[in-house]
């Protein structure tokens, strides 16, 4: 499946495993209450591990974490649930995470600008036929009011 | 006022191409109807019962002549030839065609305006007092922070998707003109005990279904500090809001679930976090300031003696001039409203006519400046004493001087039913009815001080629960039935009316106005308002006369 890394249509390398999952190999991610629960175990693979937030889950909750982690992916159950950019903008600005912070699930292109302003660096959409709308969407405002966390 | 620079021009532009180009994937059907509701509210757009209704931004409610002719000449190219004053300070359209859309903000960014953010679960225009900058009991003209305010708030990323929308209004003088405690959050520029300008912040205030006064949070922050403050509300809101029900999505829910105290720690908590990385600049305040400065006001402006001997010989003018009119700042000037509640027009309808010929008077006698007010009516703020026996003879022929501001027929109302798609009942027709039935000016000036507000529905875009009468459309199994409210107000001494009764009929709402200021004016002792009438006696007196 492509994504969007850092401006570039790329093949996708993670994948994100349920609770009930066996861990397979390769790069994957995790729900918070697994990472809590399995931190040892998957930190003992030799390929990456990264940790999904929802909406609800709190980002000071993964802060000591976030050395030990090569992506977080924010979930996004619906468009209009906007939790997601501050936890992007706080992963960002307040405990410094400099990997990848990669969007998930039901967003729109025309909220990649945002998303990108907010520190988030990749996109993985429901429709990937919508990637190069959303590519284009980045360049939709040049100059902006506001201080900027990419 | 605040002139665009090259960069905020570039943002109007490019948010005109963006919006454009989303209409367009809408109808090709490559963006779902829900995903484009969304994009459009932020554009102001919503679609109603006829027709889309384009709500434009007033920032803070001020526009240029320049400005007022634009919107008369999309009223008239793409709309019926008016437009609508909101609460807001805004100004709707009522009629325009969905594919024309892109077009009519294309025209509005030529003269610096546009419609963003004006609907949506975002943060929306930021409102002020109408006679900001003149007014004789101002502390600090409140419009440069407006300013700062509408910068920040403009296509912020990180809030554009909160669980409701977002509504800040500031007050620099010591009279609310501008309803800052129903608002998410209000300001109140005040100074500390060393003489230093600062603001009171108030969160949780709100109308709608909830009616809540906002509760103060910091009793007094730095200036310096004001974004990242409103950045920790927001944030915090942004965060932990209700979403799973949209009724209880605001931030007076939250305020009201934690208590205000919780509430406190959480913004308290956040902002020492940011504060010291957001920090307003002496120097930026002061270039925005500078956008503001006074208009070069003629010194010898007071030494006119004609204003005073018209009022004597024209009974008519002098009555106007007690109404309409307000002290100004610097002696010989008066601010003026235009009142936009003639008898026969819909509350806050203007014309593409009338909105070209306030332009032209604006040029002529207020410095080619206009202001729109939170009850729906304009102000020219800076007339000369001299000219305005002029200026409300030119007035008269536009029938923008009634005299009647601040009184029963000054009625703050909704679209309502013929208008809204959300709206349970008429609200236009009922002020028509209550207009007649108040047709005598002299009995209209006799009952004196009142705000009546009317909403067609629960959500109350007219404010009935601060009007001192407040009228509320409801539904009963298809009949439009009417629930009054006593008492209310959204002054300094803010209160949420108290319900007279039982809704009553259609046919009986003119009676009962009538009944109401009956009792007022046998019970009232020499010049006290009907609010203070209502706050003494309470409301059973009037319950009585009217059940």
């Amino acid at each position: 499946m492509k994504i969007i890394k850092d401006k570039k249509i790329i093949e996708d390398n993670w994948t994100h495993i349920a609770d009930d999952d066996k861990i397979p190999k390769g790069n994957i991610t995790v729900s918070l209450s697994r990472w809590k629960k399995e931190k040892i175990k998957l930190l003992a693979r030799k390929e990456n591990t990264g940790i999904r937030l929802s909406p609800s889950d709190k980002v000071e909750d993964i802060a000591d974490d976030l050395e030990q982690i090569s992506l977080v992916a924010l979930e996004f159950p619906a468009f209009t649930d906007g939790r997601s950019f501050s936890h992007a903008k706080l992963l960002r600005s307040r405990y410094g995470f400099n990997s990848e912070i990669r969007a998930i699930g039901n967003y729109m292109p025309d909220q990649v600008f945002y998303l990108v302003r907010v520190g988030v660096n990749a996109f993985q959409l429901e429709s990937p036929e919508l990637l190069d709308t959303a590519l284009s969407t980045m360049n939709d405002f040049t100059v902006q009011y506001q201080a900027s966390s990419n | 006022m605040y002139q665009y620079n090259n960069d905020d021009q570039t943002i109007l532009n490019e948010r005109v191409s963006q919006f454009r180009g989303q209409t367009e994937r809408y109808l090709k059907g490559e963006l779902g109807e829900d995903e484009f509701r969304a994009l459009r509210l932020m554009n102001g757009l919503y679609i109603q019962t006829h027709a889309p209704m384009l709500r434009v931004a007033g920032p803070y409610g001020l526009l240029s002549s320049k400005q007022l002719r634009m919107l008369a000449h999309v009223a008239r190219k793409y709309d019926k030839s008016y437009a609508h004053i909101t609460t807001r300070q805004n100004i709707q359209f009522n009629w325009p065609e969905l594919k024309n859309v892109p077009d009519i903000l294309a025209d509005l960014a030529s003269v610096q305006m546009h419609a963003i953010q004006t609907s949506g679960n975002c943060l929306r225009n930021t409102t002020t007092d109408p006679l900001a900058g003149v007014c004789i009991d101002e502390i600090e003209d409140p419009r440069p922070y407006c300013e700062i305010i509408r910068q920040w708030t403009t296509l912020h990323p990180e809030f554009a998707y909160l669980p409701r929308k977002f509504k800040i209004a500031v007050s620099g003088s010591e009279q609310d003109r501008a309803a800052t405690q129903l608002h998410d959050i209000g300001l109140h520029i005040i100074k500390n005990g060393t003489g230093e300008v600062g603001f009171r912040v108030l969160v949780g205030g709100g109308l709608g279904r909830t009616p809540v006064i906002g509760k103060v949070i910091r009793p007094f922050l730095e200036r310096k500090h004001l974004l990242s403050y409103l950045e920790a509300i927001v944030r915090v809101y942004n965060l932990n809001g209700r979403r799973d029900n949209k009724y209880k999505a605001r931030i007076k829910i939250l305020v009201r679930e934690s208590g205000i105290q919780k509430m406190t720690e959480w913004v308290e908590a956040e902002w020492q976090q940011i504060k010291n990385g957001m920090e307003l600049s002496d120097e930026h305040i002061k270039d925005i300031q500078a956008h503001f400065a006074l208009p070069n006001y003629e010194e010898k402006a007071s030494q006119d003696t004609s204003f005073e001997s018209k009022k004597e010989q024209n009974s008519n003018f002098s009555r106007w001039v007690k109404h309409n009119t307000e002290k100004h700042k610097t002696p010989g000037y008066r601010a003026v409203y235009l009142s936009l509640k003639a008898p026969d027009t819909p509350p806050g309808d203007i014309t593409s006519e009338q909105l070209d010929s306030v332009a032209e008077l604006a040029d002529q006698y207020s410095f080619g400046e206009i202001r729109t007010t939170h009850r729906q009516n304009l102000v020219l703020a800076d007339v000369k004493q001299a000219d305005l026996f002029e200026l409300w003879e030119k007035l008269k022929l536009l029938s923008l001087a009634t005299p009647n501001i601040g009184t029963a027929t000054d009625m703050i109302c909704c679209p309502g039913l013929e208008f809204c798609s959300l709206a349970n009942a008429s609200s236009i027709s009922i002020a028509k009815e209550i207009n007649e039935a108040l047709d005598d000016m002299d009995y209209i000036h006799d009952v004196g001080d009142l705000k009546i507000n009317m909403s067609g529905c629960m959500n109350g875009c007219a404010h009935q629960s601060v009007g001192h009468i407040g009228i509320l459309g409801v539904d009963k199994k298809g009949v439009e039935w009417y629930q009054l409210t006593l008492g209310g107000s959204s002054e300094n001494k803010a209160a949420i009316g108290k319900r007279l009764g039982p809704a009553v009929a259609k046919d009986q709402i003119t009676n009962v106005i009538t009944t109401i200021l009956d009792v007022y004016i046998k019970q009232r002792y020499d010049a006290e308002i009907f609010l203070d009438t209502v706050e003494r006696i309470g409301i059973i007196p009037f319950k009585e006369a009217v059940y």
